[in-house]
């Protein structure tokens, strides 16, 4: 890519005041370094990502509202985990936290249990317990 | 405590803090060489592993491969530790800040309060150099920021901690001997003859046959898991290909200064023209990209756009065998 090339798009770097490097060729074709403050099709990629992400916490918001999932669920679809990643902040077999999703399970878990939730979660565990969706 | 350290922003955070690091033991090797002695070029595709929802493409080797594989080429000692005990891992920084090393760290991304927040997943094999403590707050030189950070003890342990695939577990590493006389010839030799033979390697995993795995997957992602899924997918492979740290067409480009400056080295006026031939192959993974993102905004495009960005890949497929196959030849 030639210097002149690198687009200077808008994007999520803007937020955080930063950009990125990339090697560019100038107009002798040898390289050197340039910044860029953004690419609009890398974007549209990550903008594509984050909305399935807020689909995924809405989803889950909603199931735990209808009491078909418990609160769990949203709060890990909020902090971007999955079950792998899940069970291995809060040190338990996946099969265990998979448990934990089913509403009727939720309510008789312990508040060491509830505990290690909450810290994964950065939140309290009132604020776990009492999540309802609405 | 402040140590003399010098922060140079570069593309990607593995060779960044390499040649950082390297730098400040008085060895000044660019960003490139560093990527191509340690043989940073790659592909690999495991179908079967889904991260974010999607499945695992990468265009980098192992974390961690690439300062390895270089260090070791170059006669470069670099010592790792990692340990059980957070409040360990923090004493032995400090020893260490103490001792006047500053000091490379693998971390999780998703807990690094200065990242912005789409770049916040939870991938656990980024790299940064720790060069001082002030005020409480440890002195963050982070490769792919602009300027310098800084993180308090809890952020630090957070991301020294964090969970999930590749956990860093306190990983801190530092080069503790430098040789004297490096040679760079035969280390840029060993570098190239690598790369040639993971991307030519007879296994449909990596190299360019998983590239053409990839290409032909795509049309049939459509087929059978329909487009809003596909486009996720394909998605994933942009961010793979571009995103902070993990790029594809940026890697080539990465590459080409590798070979431009190997070219000198060896004295070798074809690496200078094959490094011109992975600037052409880098640009088309960037079309290939803009292409991918096209299709996002037209949802209803016609069905045949999955069958076209798969001839475009395996094109570029055919581009990049051809490409090593003759690097292979070149030294």
């Amino acid at each position: 890519m030639k210097k002149q090339d690198l687009p200077q798009d808008e994007s999520n770097l803007k937020s955080a005041n930063m950009t990125e490097v990339l090697y560019v060729t100038d107009e002798n074709n040898n390289y050197t370094t340039a910044n860029s403050t953004g690419w609009d099709a890398k974007k549209a990629a990550l903008d594509e990502s984050m909305e399935l992400i807020y689909e995924r916490i809405e989803e889950a918001r909603q199931n735990v509202a209808n009491n078909t999932v418990s609160p769990i669920v949203y709060f890990m679809e909020l902090n971007k985990m999955d079950l792998g990643v899940l069970a291995s902040y809060v040190g338990m077999w996946q099969w265990r936290v998979k448990r934990h999703f089913k509403p009727r399970i939720f309510t008789t878990l312990s508040e060491t249990a509830l505990k290690k939730y909450a810290d994964a979660f950065g939140i309290s565990v009132d604020e776990l317990k009492n999540f309802d969706g609405k | 405590m402040k140590l003399n350290f010098e922060h140079h922003q570069t593309a990607h955070c593995e060779n960044g803090v390499a040649s950082n690091l390297l730098l400040n033991k008085g060895l000044k090797l660019s960003e490139p060489m560093i990527f191509g002695i340690g043989s940073g070029l790659f592909f690999v595709y495991l179908p079967f592993l889904k991260v974010n929802f999607a499945p695992g493409f990468s265009y980098r080797p192992m974390p961690g491969a690439i300062f390895s594989k270089a260090a070791k080429r170059l006669g470069i000692k670099i010592k790792r530790e990692k340990f059980s005990n957070p409040q360990d891992a923090q004493k032995a920084l400090e020893k260490n800040l103490e001792q006047n090393i500053p000091t490379g760290l693998q971390v999780g991304v998703f807990n690094l309060t200065y990242f912005p927040e789409e770049y916040k997943f939870h991938f656990n094999a980024h790299n940064l150099v720790v060069y001082g403590k002030e005020d409480g707050k440890f002195l963050i030189s982070d490769p792919v920021m602009d300027y310098v950070t800084s993180l308090s003890e809890a952020e630090l342990e957070k991301v020294r901690y964090a969970k999930g695939a590749l956990p860093p577990k306190g990983h801190m590493y530092y080069p503790i001997y430098v040789p004297e006389n490096i040679n760079l010839e035969e280390a840029i030799k060993k570098g190239i003859k690598d790369t040639c033979k993971n991307m030519l390697a007879p296994v449909p995993l990596i190299g360019v046959k998983a590239m053409r795995w990839v290409a032909k997957s795509i049309p049939k992602w459509a087929e059978k898991k329909g487009t809003k899924v596909t486009n996720h997918y394909l998605g994933q492979l942009i961010r793979m290909q571009e995103e902070i740290g993990t790029g594809g067409g940026g890697f080539r480009f990465i590459y080409g200064a590798f070979l431009q400056e190997a070219a000198v080295v060896l004295k070798n006026d074809q690496l200078k023209e094959l490094s011109q031939e992975i600037t052409a192959i880098g640009d088309l993974w960037r079309d290939f990209a803009v292409d991918i993102a096209r299709v996002y905004k037209n949802r209803n495009s016609k069905s045949n756009i999955y069958n076209e960005l798969s001839k475009t890949m395996l094109h570029i497929a055919d581009l990049e065998e051809a490409f090593y196959k003759k690097l292979r030849k070149a030294i």
